[in-house]
C-alpha cells in the first residue's frame, strides 16, 4: 500500500493510512476495465457497444477508452477485466488472423477468431482475467456473437452481455430482447442496455461506444452524455 | 574466446532467491529508489510536449533535488517515467538501443506505436515486476502521438494524459485548461501549470519543471524550465557577534596519560546476526 513507503528505522512516523484508500496505488493496482459490454446479431449483422471507463482502484484512468477493439475488417471483440491481460490477447489474435487472412486469400471466420480466442483464454486461465466477447460478420454464417467468460468457455449467444455492468441489466435484455430485429432497432436496445448498465453501475461510465459490423464494413457511432436515453433518475 | 551467453547486459534476476532466503532469516529488504513522480504529455497542433517535476525519494528522504526523468529513445521520440528508477533506466536504454537497432534495419523513422507495441509487450512479458510506469511521446509520418503505459503492460492512446503519484494534481489542471490544437505556447504553460500541481500539491514530487517539445523538426529539452520553488532570500542577519557572552575565566588542563596498551588484531568471524 501507498501507507506502508513510510521508513521503518526513522523514529518520526507519518500516519497516511487514513488517505491510502481514497489515492489510487498507480504503481501496484492493475489497469482494470470494470465495464459494460454487449454484442447482439441482427439480421445482416451484428452490433457491438461498451462503455468508455478504464480504472485503477478508485481513479478512472482513462474516460474514452476504446473497449471495441478490431480483431479483422469484418471481427471486432468486446473488452473487459484486466486491460493489460485483454489487450495483450487481443493483439495476439489479430496478429494470427493477419497471418491467415495471408495463407488464406479471404477473410478468416469470426468463429475462428473466436475459437483463438478461447484457446489462449483457457490455456491460461490461471494467469488472465479476461472476459471477452467476439463479434463480426462472416460470408458462410453472417452475424455472429461468441462470448469468452472469465474460465475460458466459448458459447455462440445471439445476444451476450459481459462486465461488471452486466449484472444490472441481466433482466432487462431477457424481457426486451427479440430475435431478428432490424439494425436501428438493434442499436437502441445497445443503447438502452448499455445507459441502464453504466448509471447503475460505479466501474462503468462516460460515453456509450458502437459498432455496426455488416458485409459493407464497420460503422462506428458515439453516445456522448447528453445523447444516452433518460430513465428513472430518483 | 567467452561465449556469447556469458555476457549479460538488461535485467539480471540471479541475486532474487539469495535475496529471499535473506528477507526470510530477518534481514530488511534494502528499499529501492522510486520516484513519486508528476509527469505528463499533451498532443499540441504541430507535436507533443512532454513534462515531468525533477524529485527523487527514497522512502520519506528526497534522494535527488534535481534528476531527469525525460529519457531519450529516438530523435524524434521521448519517454517520461514514473515508478522505479532503476527499471525505469533500464527499461528506456534498452528500449532506445532496439529501436535504433530498428531503425537502422528498416532505413526508416520508428514509427511511435512501435515504441509504444515493445515497450507494452516487454512490461507485460515481466507481468507488472518492472515498476515502470511511462508516458511516451512523439511525432512521426502520421502524426503526433501520446500513449500512457502502466507496468502490467496496458496502454491508452490519449490527447493529454498524466502519470505518477502526483498524477491526480496535474490531471485535474488538463481537466479544466485543456482544448483541442493548443498553440505551442499555450501547450508549453498548460504542462507547467500541471507539473506544477503535482509539484505543490503532492508530496512525492518537487523542485523543478523540466519539459520535451517534440514537432517533426526534432525535439528540445527545456531543463529546467522553470524553477517552482524559487528558494527565499533571508530577511535578517542571526549571528550574535563575538564578545556578546562575556567570558569570566579561563582555564587550560593538558590531557594525563593513565596507561597505555597495545592489542593485536587477529581473524574473527563475521558478525551475522
Amino acid at each position: 500500500m501507498a501507507a506502508s513507503v513510510m521508513s521503518s528505522t526513522g523514529s518520526v512516523k507519518m500516519n497516511t493510512s487514513h488517505l491510502s484508500s481514497l489515492t489510487p496505488d498507480w504503481m501496484n493496482n492493475e489497469v482494470l476495465t470494470g465495464t459494460s459490454i454487449m454484442a447482439v446479431e441482427f439480421d445482416g449483422g451484428v452490433v457491438v457497444g461498451a462503455d468508455s471507463r478504464t480504472s485503477m482502484g478508485t481513479y478512472v484512468s482513462n474516460r474514452v477508452t476504446d473497449k471495441l477493439t478490431r480483431v479483422t475488417d469484418r471481427i471486432y471483440c468486446c473488452r473487459s477485466g484486466s486491460s493489460a491481460d485483454t489487450q495483450a490477447v487481443a493483439d495476439i489474435v489479430s496478429s494470427h488472423m493477419e497471418i491467415l487472412e495471408v495463407k488464406l486469400g479471404e477473410p478468416p471466420l469470426v468463429q475462428v477468431a473466436a475459437n483463438t480466442f478461447k484457446e489462449i483464454c483457457y490455456n491460461y486461465r490461471d494467469m488472465l482475467m479476461a472476459g471477452i466477447i467476439v463479434a463480426g460478420w462472416d460470408k458462410s454464417k453472417g452475424g455472429q456473437v461468441y462470448t469468452i467468460p472469465l474460465g475460458g468457455m466459448m458459447i455462440r449467444q445471439p445476444m451476450a452481455i459481459g462486465g461488471s455492468g452486466s449484472t444490472y441489466v441481466w433482466g432487462y435484455v431477457d424481457a426486451t430482447f427479440k430475435p431478428n430485429m432490424n439494425k436501428e432497432e438493434t442499436v437502441n436496445f445497445v443503447k438502452n442496455t448499455l445507459t441502464l448498465a453504466l448509471t447503475r453501475d460505479g466501474s462503468s461510465g462516460g460515453v456509450v461506444r458502437v459498432a455496426i459490423i455488416t458485409k459493407d464494413g464497420v460503422e462506428r457511432r458515439v453516445f456522448l452524455h447528453n445523447e444516452l436515453p433518460q430513465f428513472y433518475q430518483g | 574466446m567467452d561465449s556469447l551467453e556469458d555476457i549479460h547486459t538488461g535485467f539480471q534476476f540471479s541475486n532474487f532467491a539469495r535475496n529471499e532466503t535473506l528477507v526470510a532469516k530477518g534481514f530488511p529488504m534494502p528499499k529501492s529508489r522510486k520516484t513519486g513522480t508528476t509527469i505528463a504529455g499533451v498532443v499540441f497542433k504541430d507535436g507533443v510536449v512532454l513534462g515531468a517535476d525533477t524529485r527523487a525519494t527514497e522512502g520519506d528522504i528526497i534522494a535527488d533535488k534535481n534528476c531527469s526523468k525525460i529519457h531519450y529513445l529516438q530523435p524524434n521520440m521521448y519517454c517520461c517515467g514514473a515508478g522505479t528508477a532503476a527499471d525505469l533506466v533500464m527499461t528506456t536504454q534498452l528500449m532506445a538501443s532496439q529501436l535504433e537497432l530498428h531503425r537502422l534495419n528498416t532505413g526508416r523513422q520508428v514509427p511511435v506505436v512501435a515504441a509504444n507495441r515493445m515497450l507494452k509487450q516487454m512490461l507485460f512479458r515481466y507481468q507488472g515486476y518492472i515498476g515502470a510506469a511511462l508516458v511516451l511521446g512523439g511525432v512521426d509520418k502520421h502524426g503526433s502521438h501520446i500513449y500512457s503505459i502502466h507496468p502490467h503492460g496496458s496502454t491508452d492512446r490519449l490527447p493529454y494524459t498524466t502519470m505518477g503519484s502526483g498524477s491526480l494534481a496535474a490531471m485535474s489542471v488538463f481537466e479544466v485548461h485543456w482544448k483541442p490544437d493548443l498553440e505551442l505556447e499555450e501547450a508549453k504553460q498548460l504542462v507547467r501549470d500541471a507539473i506544477a500541481g503535482g509539484i505543490f500539491n503532492d508530496l512525492g514530487s518537487g523542485s523543478n519543471v523540466d519539459l520535451c517539445i517534440i514537432t517533426k523538426d526534432g525535439a528540445t529539452m527545456l531543463r529546467p524550465y522553470d524553477v517552482a520553488n524559487v528558494k527565499g532570500q533571508r530577511q535578517g542577519k542571526y549571528i550574535y557577534k563575538t564578545g556578546t557572552t562575556d567570558i569570566l575565566s579561563t582555564s587550560v588542563r593538558p590531557i594525563q596519560i593513565v596507561s597505555e596498551t597495545v592489542r593485536k588484531v587477529g581473524e574473527e568471524e563475521m558478525e551475522t546476526a
